[in-house]
């Protein structure tokens, strides 16, 4: 093993201390070190989107920050979003009604980048999904029901706000 | 696919990151990763010290004073999208910026590693060299500014020495109400630029132009600045026909072929593009738009 540090984090509400080998990105140490195997990796280059995480509220790609770079920080990965064991985030309801994912690879991916998009952007238009979604690759759906799900949770966050 | 062995370092000050340059073998600076962390990702570079930027004070500002907007090197690039001061007073690195990457690369790349990666399709850099930005950098002998004109060396490749860091870039706004446009032609949004154009001018109320900047990107190591052309604009009404004619320039700039587009259809892009892209400034400058 090589350099180590210990760190010390907030992953889905939940206080973790962890020593982690300062070369290990923030992606394999959640899905290693963690076992939150919910964020996927693709690419691990930064091209695919489906390793995205919330970094305090903020969507970023964890294939492209140091696990020690977030020492002190707030995550939310796609384990975090739904309110309780029972119910789901109002995206993941859309994403089932409409087709919005068949293998499932990208979807956690799409979600983060989603919630953080939907709450700069309550009322988006469809072209202004597309390009919140075009750092995401979905190699099934073509996308069509992705943007249908998109659009469909806006308005349920929307109603759920009652706007 | 997974970094090299590294040490790391995350410095709180400049003086500090400065220090590791100097007495450090085969230092790297991490700022936003965007770039850098594919490059670890795939060992394309092996550095035995990383230096994290991102816990250094005083490096992500955006501030105006008189007509000179100064922005941190180390402010991202959705802080400069979402700013207020950047949309009153650079509304071309707005533009351009909406097309930088994804909303995820932009929540964490910096506007200095954008400078120091000096992809040669990147538009921050071109938003630069349209403004005559200076490029503030910091080394073991004090500050430096580095007219952006001077700023690329090569390909991918700043003036940047190598114990210095990039702390900041200036940037003299345009007089209010000015016409900007950043247009590009890329596969898919998001994706670099495979050649883009971006055009400032000022127009007169009796609608000529009063001065003008153009300048042609993705086809060359360094964004390209067309004098001649910004020259010729000068005193020129916004005619669509004199704008093609005077673009046609472009299909005499030296640009560089490779797997992506050859270097005629780069030209033929420069053309097309600086059209655009004036048409729009002007429009935008006299209200049409
Ligand atoms: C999917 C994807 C799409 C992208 N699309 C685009 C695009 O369309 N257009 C575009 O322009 N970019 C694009 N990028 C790259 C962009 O997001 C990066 O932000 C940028 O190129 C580098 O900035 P950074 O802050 O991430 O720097 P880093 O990746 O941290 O560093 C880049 C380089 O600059 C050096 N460096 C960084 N900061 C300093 C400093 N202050 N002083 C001296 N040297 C420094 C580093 O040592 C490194 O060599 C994309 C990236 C991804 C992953
Ligand atoms: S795995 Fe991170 S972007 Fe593809
Ligand atoms: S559902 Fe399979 S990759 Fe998107």
């Amino acid at each position: 093993m090589g350099e180590t540090r210990k760190i010390s984090l907030s992953v889905n509400g939940k206080t973790y201390e962890e020593e982690v080998e300062v070369r290990f990105t923030l992606a394999d140490f959640l899905r290693q070190q963690l076992g939150l195997t919910g964020t996927h990796l693709g690419c691990e280059h930064g091209v695919c989107g489906a390793c995205t995480i919330l970094l305090n509220g903020r969507s970023a790609r964890s294939c492209l920050m140091l696990a020690v770079q977030a020492d002190g920080q707030e995550i939310t990965t796609i384990e975090g979003i739904a309110p309780s064991e029972e119910e789901m985030h109002p995206l993941q309801e859309a994403f089932r009604d409409n087709h919005g994912l068949q293998c499932g690879f990208c979807t956690p991916g799409m979600l983060t980048t989603l919630i953080e998009f939907l709450g700069d952007n309550p009322d988006p238009t469809e072209q202004e999904v597309r390009e919140a979604i075009s750092g995401n690759l979905c190699r099934c759906t073509g996308y069509q029901g992705i943007v249908a799900a998109a659009l469909d949770a806006a308005q349920r966050l929307r109603e759920a706000k009652g706007v | 696919m997974k970094p090299p062995p590294f040490s790391y370092h995350d410095p709180s000050n400049v003086g500090e990151v400065i220090s590791l340059l100097g007495s450090l073998e085969n230092p790297k600076l991490l700022a936003g990763g965007q770039s850098l962390m594919p490059m670890l990702n795939m060992r394309y570079v092996m550095p035995d010290h990383v230096i994290d930027l991102n816990k250094v004070e005083g490096l992500s500002y955006i501030k105006e004073d008189g007509g000179t907007i100064s922005i941190g090197g180390m402010t991202r690039q959705r802080d400069l999208e979402y700013s207020d001061v950047m949309k009153a007073k650079c509304p071309l690195m707005h533009d351009a910026l909406l097309q930088v990457g994804h909303r995820q690369t932009r929540n964490r790349g910096t506007i200095g590693g954008s400078l120091s990666h000096l992809d040669p399709a990147a538009e921050l850099p071109a938003v630069c060299a349209a403004h005559d930005a200076v490029v503030i950098v910091q080394g073991p002998n004090g500050e430096r500014e580095i007219p952006f004109s001077e700023f690329p060396l090569g390909y991918m490749t700043p003036a940047t020495e190598m114990d210095e860091l990039l702390t900041g870039v200036k940037i003299p706004a345009w007089a209010e109400g000015h016409g900007y446009a950043f247009v590009e032609f890329s596969r898919r949004h998001g994706d670099f630029a495979i050649t883009s154009a971006a055009a400032l001018l000022e127009v007169g109320s009796d609608g000529g132009i009063t001065r003008a900047s153009l300048t042609v990107g993705g086809v060359g190591a360094a964004p390209v600045r067309m004098n001649d052309i910004e020259q010729a604009l000068i005193g020129q009404s916004g005619d669509e026909e004199r704008f093609r004619e005077l673009c046609e320039a472009c299909r005499e700039i030296d640009a560089l072929g490779d797997v992506y587009a050859s270097s005629e259809y780069r030209q033929h892009l420069a053309t097309v593009l600086s059209r655009r892209a004036l048409v729009k400034a002007y429009d935008r400058a006299t209200g049409k738009a």
